[in-house]
């Protein structure tokens, strides 16, 4: 029997939870995680079932949240860090980059960074410009480091306790805009449901054009491929979960079948995820390609609180399908 | 001890009860989704510790906050009616609609901003202290900080250096007990966050009662002045906020200790009363004048929504690409034409 609907928030806490109950080395670090159950509720409840010394809220201190997840998880625990929102990961980039991403490295494998960075990401309701990021493309950026990005409720809950029993750090964003989303669960006595690291997904299948996209990216690819359908235009849709690393296998199996692509992201477009994956389809599909590739994202430019303005900035289901229109 | 003239006290009168006004109507307004956003942090509550620290100043001395910025910049003097519009979005907002309440600037009032990152403005404002050190002008940066903000490192850093090249900053730490739900002491080892100074050498001008106006007055004298002529300091300024965190940060002001808490300030330890009381003993005759600029800031803050509501919301892509470069015209659509902006 499939697990009931529930929304996208409720899986990650189940699948946090569940891993806390599994395994007495993790535990969740983080700015408002315990007494306050969590800004966005993810860590409801937890400090009544785990206590203080495996629920900790931190002070506003992203550098050493960073940083002593590091050291905790070198040292031989499993720690779950938290940051608030992705836009206070940045005051944390170094400690992921450097740190989280390379120690395993430079001591040449003498120790493992078994730890999880869990962030909200995305933008939308006049957050402003310095809270309105997408960055996921950033962190992936830095090899070490593994980039969890889902787009629904039943794979958060499969990549985070993948992302949680793997030995390497992961950094797992949450799209906020994701997190009341209802979606299917795996069977409820499946608690060891789990979505392997770099395993992307087929979300819809279709033969006229691939649309890759991640995390919120995929909900403008599915709502574009049924305004699609309508038009007699078949579009498969690629969820590839994870940024790094990244099931490309399954992106060049989709296009060798539809010839043509649009990659979809909330994240900006400079040197972005739809760069990579376009470079690569044409490193590696030239001749297969009939067409452009297309990307889709926010426009180049910090988002703006005006709220008009700001919808102009982001990417949406029909600026998807202009860009399919463009090239089928 | 300063002793501020009559007019002087009148005029904190004037401010305190108008940015009350302003942000008890921002509050309404945002419950009525005629302001919308996710974030907005009200200065009630704050009234004393804003007003009686910059009335210190001088109209060259800079200031810099975080996001909890509109008392700041209505004391500055700044547009009732551009700073509403800018709670709307809209073009005649202060910041042209960009910023919204998080990011209240005026150039022309040496006001450097608002800033949402916590800390983030703290290592700006020993740079714009730096050009005045640079320049050898005597000019002073007056930078409010919460107490959450202490346990950043961007707070440590940017202390260290303006202790290490003499910066003339008043660093003012606004300690209203609480960084969104988390109590000082449980974020912070030193829970007299003024001593965070004695660790990078700088004077501190101790613990204010950050709801006496005319005690948080006296001291910012004292420390705008030894900023001006020697280097940092730091004050704390013991305060409280009536709204709770922000508007959509309700959780953190729902528990029931906590309204016990906030009734207990505001019955015993309400900032404009305070200095009510302070003015009635000490002068006679001017109870009308209260009377008036209670008046005058409903006018003024009816007024200021009359015109953000009227006014319109930027919707071009020039609009929204404007800005982002001196020469905007250089940016980049998705598409990698090059864009629609211009100055
Ligand atoms: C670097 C960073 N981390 C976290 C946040 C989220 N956040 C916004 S305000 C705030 C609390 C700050 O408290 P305090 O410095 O005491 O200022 P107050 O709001 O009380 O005026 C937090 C954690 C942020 N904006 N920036
Ligand atoms: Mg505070």
């Amino acid at each position: 029997m499939a697990g009931r609907n529930v929304a996208m928030r409720e899986a990650i806490r189940r699948a946090l939870q569940e891993e806390m109950r599994r395994d007495e080395n993790v535990f969740v670090m983080g700015e408002e995680v315990a007494y306050w159950q969590g800004t966005h509720r993810v860590t409801r409840g937890f400090l009544e079932e785990f206590g203080e010394r495996r629920v900790r809220d931190t002070p506003i201190s992203e550098m050493a949240i960073g940083g002593v997840a590091v050291g905790a998880a070198m040292a031989g625990l499993r720690p779950v860090a938290e940051f608030m929102t992705i836009n206070f990961a940045f005051l944390a980039l170094d400690a992921i980059a450097n740190h989280a991403g390379k120690v395993r490295y430079f001591f040449d494998g003498m120790f493992k960074v078994p730890l999880v960075y869990r962030a909200a990401s995305g933008w939308g309701n006049q957050a402003t410009a310095s809270h309105s990021h997408s960055p996921e493309p950033i962190f992936a950026h830095f090899p070490g480091v593994y980039v969890g990005c889902p787009s629904n409720s039943m794979d958060a809950y499969g990549m985070l306790k993948a992302s949680i029993r793997d030995d390497n750090p992961v950094l797992f964003t949450e799209s906020i805009a994701l997190y009341p989303k209802p979606g299917p669960m795996p069977d409820d006595e499946d608690t060891d449901y789990l979505i392997p690291i770099g395993k992307g997904d087929i979300k819809r299948e279709g033969t006229d054009v691939t649309l890759v996209a991640y995390a919120r990216g995929v909900d403008w690819a599915l709502g574009a491929a049924r305004q699609l359908a309508r038009e007699g235009v078949e579009a498969e849709v690629v969820d590839l979960r994870w940024l790094r690393p990244l099931d490309m296998d399954l992106v060049y199996r989709s296009f060798k079948k539809t010839n043509r692509c649009v990659i979809v992201e909330e994240s900006l477009p400079m040197y972005s995820f739809g760069s990579e994956i376009a470079a690569l389809l044409q490193e590696n599909m030239f001749d297969y390609m009939d067409a452009p590739i297309k990307r889709v994202a926010a426009e180049d430019v910090p988002l703006p609180y005006s709220k008009e303005i700001e919808l102009l900035a982001l990417p949406d289901a029909q600026k998807v399908v202009d860009a399919v229109k463009e090239i089928v | 001890m300063a002793s501020p003239s009559k007019e002087m006290l009148l005029d904190w009168y004037r401010q305190m009860v108008l940015i009350r006004e302003f942000e008890e109507t921002c509050h309404r307004l945002y419950e009525e989704k005629r302001i919308t956003g996710v974030y907005m942090h009200l200065y009630s509550g704050h009234e004393a510790s804003g007003v009686g620290s910059m009335a210190a100043l001088r109209p060259s001395d800079h200031v810099i906050t975080a996001y909890r910025d509109h008392g700041i910049a209505l004391i500055l003097g700044m547009d009732p009616g551009a700073v509403m519009a800018e709670m709307m979005g809209k073009k005649t907002g202060s910041s042209g609609g960009k910023g919204g309440s998080m990011h209240l600037a005026s150039a022309e009032h040496n006001f450097w901003g608002g800033y949402a990152i916590v800390g983030g403005h703290l290592p700006l404002a020993a740079g714009i202290a730096l050009e005045a050190r640079y320049r050898g002008s005597d000019d002073v940066t007056m930078t409010y900080v919460g107490d959450g903000a202490t346990n950043n490192g961007y707070f440590h850093e940017s202390l260290n250096m303006s202790s290490i090249w003499d910066l003339p900053v008043v660093w003012i730490i606004e300690n209203n007990g609480y960084g969104m739900g988390t109590e000082v002491d449980r974020a912070s080892g030193q829970i007299e966050l003024h001593r965070k100074a004695e660790a990078y050498g700088i004077k501190s001008f101790g613990r204010v009662n950050g709801q006496d106006a005319l005690e948080v007055y006296d001291i910012a004298t004292q420390a705008v002045d030894y900023a001006r002529n020697h280097g940092p300091v730091v004050v704390e300024h013991v305060t409280y906020r009536y709204r709770g965190h922000g508007v959509s940060d309700k959780q953190y002001d729902a528990r029931e200790d906590m309204s016990a808490e906030l009734r207990e300030w505001m019955e015993c330890r309400e900032p404009i009363k305070i200095l009510r009381d302070q003015i009635l003993k000490k002068h006679k005759g001017v109870k009308a004048t209260l009377a008036s600029h209670e008046e005058e800031a409903r006018r003024i803050v009816k007024a200021a929504v009359e015109f953000a509501e009227a006014s319109e919301l930027p919707k071009s892509y020039q609009e929204l690409f404007q800005n982002t470069y001196v020469n905007s015209n250089l940016v980049h659509k998705t598409d990698m034409s090059v864009g629609a902006g211009s100055d």
